[in-house]
């Protein structure tokens, strides 16, 4: 990769949304219409840049931008387009700065495509990295807000071009409950932007070269499919993740629980893991395996489940008995494993206090 | 109640006479390129079968893939004007962006984005602007186009939008045919969409094909109604199915797992089709197929209307079997209909899973002489090779540790001897003429879907009022009243609006009336 980055073609955006959906650990949303959303603007002549984190200088501002609502909305209402530009025009206004680059809160499902489609709006480049190297429910569960990034100036705006900026807000914390509030009086579907971030901090605090690992990892799932090679050991070696089980889904309990929709799914093993059980603990994504009673992966590390034949990877809504599962681990950037980090995205702020957060150890990519 | 039910499948028309809940007979004809000539030899042959008179027939039901084989092969298609009711929300997507080139050339692709659609909770995203409407229509009449497809934001919520677009354009291109979204799909506005554009392109077809139908029918000297069976299971005369030939796009599969429950007694379990070329693996829960919850792909175009969730593998009784260097292979490739010619049994110089089960024994078929030189640990591997298939699927559409039985019909049935992955195997009788069966016993349906201001009536009264409709909906459809059973009831409350405001939809099931 040089200084300049790459541009991303119209062949990149299928393995990127395929890419994107496996790092969203089961959850994230579907990132099909944010596809479809970029190859229009492709089609029709916009040019996205992926810029490597050291390509712009300390003072360049960098602009995280994401949609916010209710995935049952966004594929009924979908966008009119701009509407993570617009948020992101408000919040320049208001910061009296100007945006050098877009950057992804999360690569792990739907929002790893919206810093593109803002960035083709603006003609701007895409920074190559996020806030969290995967997917978590929350805006404040990223490592921009762990490492101290502000929150205000906001903004969210609509389709019909209501732009709501939010000056002054405290915390992310706060940020979350009021921009929620404000994209259900807008349709439960928006464009949201946040405060934007030096260059300087976000070489610091973003989760760096995501955006490239999410399409390696997509172009390696369509060669392997192509050629008919097993996908799951493709993975695998491509990601330097392990494989930690392959299973039948015996069982799969939901409840509601505080908004989310907390659950377990049990495994029984086949294959080399014939005679083995094994549970996992769903939220929106993937939370903590355990292989006979023991716990082998937790948050914030990834834990990926992919259809065992097709290497289709499997969100927590769909899991259901019968399913036949690999169940892959793949360690967590360094910046998701500080103490402060794991403060907020570690097994206890999910509800595992008995668990200590035991990191995977990284192995070697393949390419 | 004299009734006929038949099916068309891509390689076999199966019809079926039934009096009441017996089988009297069932023969198989080859589907032909017209279609109504082998409808019409597999009514003679039952008829014939039967010993009955033609004019004892009260009743046809056919269960067809006529429309589904039109839009996978790209045939029989007309121009479409899609128009979608939404602005400023959608317009990073056109209609039919998401569709295959050949199939979008095949209608015209033609869309249109307008002002109009609906929030989650029922608010209005933008008024509906007649004089642009009439802009559109202005530019369909210019391009030729006679049936259009209209879609609103929401619509499965607040269909009013798209009634009144309907009708703004039924005045301005008199004889042009409408196709609502809301008629069709659910939530999912691209899917619903595309579900919309493709019963709009299918709409000339219909006129002919039901038309000839009707023709078909009267040759052979029945006086009886018709029906088509839909996706649900349930019929729809013929006047409907014109207007809404989608929703006979998996009425197959529903056939034959209706037909499965109906002909073994059992109303929980796994149903396996088996044909020449193909498995159908659902499952069955109280006598109905279980319905698809994500985007069902018809000819490259995501869908969602509501279709049974069936598995498909490329196994049937003319899948090539072949010994390769990781063992042995069984299908995807299949003679199909040419078994009759290509099987080493028939005489031809293909090996088949057929070839295969009557060389261990299990069935009586062709000349077994043509395969005594396939040796014993061959036949018994391609067996094992087989059942390991068939369990995967079994497998794929179970939903519980419960140990149901499987049903096995269709005229690839002799593939499966003894249990599937530990669990009984059921082979009813007629098993091969089971999706007929299915078109036989198909019953008529009345669904209500309207929203109640619960607090003006309160919820026991709302659902009751929209039971009694229901009921009255079906009996108007030609349903026997003391037969019929409320099937479905779903209350969804509407967030946000004033009053309590509930969606509640029910639907009645009823046997056929006749006479």
């Amino acid at each position: 990769m040089s200084d300049k980055g790459y541009l991303l073609k119209e062949s990149d955006l299928l393995p990127l949304s395929i890419g994107a959906a496996l790092l969203g650990t089961g959850g994230g949303g579907n990132p099909y219409v944010g596809m479809l959303r970029a190859r229009e603007l492709i089609r029709k002549g916009a040019e996205v840049r992926v810029l490597p984190l050291d390509a712009l200088p300390d003072d360049a501002w960098v602009g995280e931008v994401g949609g916010i609502g209710a995935p049952v909305v966004g594929v009924e209402k979908i966008e009119e387009g701009g509407e993570c530009y617009r948020a992101m025009r408000a919040v320049e206004e208001t910061a009296g700065v100007r945006i050098a680059a877009t950057i992804s809160a999360e690569i792990g499902g739907s929002n790893a495509l919206e810093p593109m489609i803002a960035a083709a709006y603006a003609g701007l480049p895409v920074i190559d990295g996020d806030g969290m190297g995967r997917a978590f429910p929350e805006v404040q569960m990223t490592t921009f807000f762990i490492y101290g990034a502000k929150a205000a100036p906001a903004a969210i705006a609509d389709e019909k071009g209501n732009v709501v900026v939010f000056k002054e807000v405290i915390d992310m914390f706060w940020l979350e409950t009021f921009a929620r509030g404000v994209s259900v009086n807008m349709g439960a579907a928006a464009g949201l932007a946040i405060a934007p971030m030096s260059m300087e901090f976000v070489r610091r605090a973003a989760v760096p070269g995501t955006v490239t690992q999410a399409l390696r990892i997509g172009h390696t799932v369509l060669d392997a499919r192509q050629k008919r090679q097993n996908v799951v050991e493709r993975v695998v070696a491509s990601t330097g993740g392990k494989l930690f089980f392959t299973g039948k889904v015996t069982d799969v309990r939901r409840e509601l629980v505080g908004g989310f929709a907390r659950g377990h799914a049990h495994l029984t093993g086949v294959g080399d893991w014939a005679g083995s059980e094994a549970r996992i603990a769903i939220q929106n994504e993937n939370l903590v395996l355990w292989v006979d009673d023991v716990p082998v992966i937790m948050v914030p590390d990834l834990i990926i489940n992919l259809e065992l034949d097709t290497g289709e990877p499997i969100t927590t809504e769909v899991l259901r008995y019968g399913q036949r599962i690999a169940v892959i681990g793949l360690p967590v950037h360094d910046l998701m494993k500080t103490p402060k980090a794991l403060e907020i995205v570690g097994p206890k702020a999910f509800g595992y206090p008995e668990l200590t957060f035991n990191p995977l150890q990284p192995k070697p990519v393949v390419a | 109640m004299i009734r006929i039910g038949i099916d068309v499948g891509g390689t076999n028309t199966d019809a079926v006479v039934m009096d009441g809940a017996t089988v009297i007979a069932g023969v198989k004809a080859a589907t032909t390129g017209d279609v109504m000539t082998g409808v019409v030899n597999a009514l003679k042959a039952v008829l014939e079968a039967s010993k009955l008179d033609a004019s004892a027939i009260d009743v046809v039901m056919i269960g067809t893939t006529h429309f589904t084989n039109a839009v996978v092969q790209r045939r029989d298609l007309a121009k479409t004007a899609a128009v979608r009711l939404g602005l400023p929300a959608t317009a990073s997507l056109p209609p039919m962006v998401d569709w295959p080139e050949d199939l979008k050339a095949a209608i015209g692709g033609t869309g249109y984005l307008a002002h109009g659609g609906n929030e989650f909770d029922g608010r209005v995203i933008s008024p509906l602007d007649e004089k642009e409407l009439l802009g559109i229509a202005e530019d369909i009449k210019a391009k030729g186009i006679n049936t259009i497809a209209i879609t609103s934001v929401f619509s499965p919520v607040t269909g009013d939008f798209e009634k009144q677009a309907g009708e703004i354009f039924a005045r301005a291109l008199p004889g042009v045919h409408i196709t609502l979204s809301s008629d069709i799909g659910r939530i999912g506005l691209l899917e619903r969409e595309n579900a919309a554009i493709m019963n709009a392109c299918l709409r000339d077809l219909s006129r002919h094909v039901i038309e000839a139908f009707r023709k078909a029918i009267t040759e052979t000297g029945i006086k009886g109604r018709f029906y088509l069976t839909q996706n649900d299971g349930t019929l729809m005369d013929a006047a409907f199915a014109e207007k809404f030939p989608v929703l006979t796009f998996a009425s197959g599969p529903t056939n034959s797992m209706r037909g499965a429950a109906f002909l073994s007694g059992v109303a929980d379990a796994i149903v396996v089709d088996i044909g020449g070329t193909t498995s159908d693996v659902g499952s069955l829960h109280k006598g109905f197929p279980r319905q698809a919850t994500v985007a069902v792909e018809v000819g490259g175009v995501r869908t969602n209307f509501r279709m049974p969730d069936v598995f498909s593998i490329g196994l049937g009784g003319g899948s090539h079997v072949v010994e390769t260097g990781d063992g042995i292979k069984v299908g995807p490739t299949s003679v199909g209909y040419r078994i009759v010619s290509e099987a080493l049994i028939f005489g031809g110089s293909t090996l088949t899973t057929s070839d295969v089960v009557v060389a261990a024994g299990r069935a009586e078929l062709g000349d077994k002489a043509k395969v005594a030189h396939l040796k014993p640990e061959f036949i018994e591997r391609t067996q094992a090779r087989i059942m390991s298939m068939l369990e995967d699927c079994v497998e794929r559409s179970r939903l519980s540790p419960e140990p149901l039985p499987v049903i096995v019909v269709g005229g690839g049935s002799i593939l499966v001897d003894g249990p599937i992955g530990g669990l009984e195997v059921i082979k009813p009788n007629h098993f091969a003429v089971a999706n007929a069966v299915g078109a036989a016993i198909a019953q008529v349906s009345g669904e209500v879907d309207r929203v109640y201001a619960l607090a003006e009536i309160g919820r026991d009264q709302a659902l009751a009022d929209a039971k009694d409709r229901a009921t009255e909906a079906a009996v108007s459809a030609g349903a026997l009243r003391s037969s019929i059973e409320i099937v479905d009831v779903e209350d969804v409350p509407l967030a946000y609006l004033p009053g309590n405001a509930t969606r509640v939809r029910v639907k009645a099931v009823g046997e056929l009336h006749v006479g």
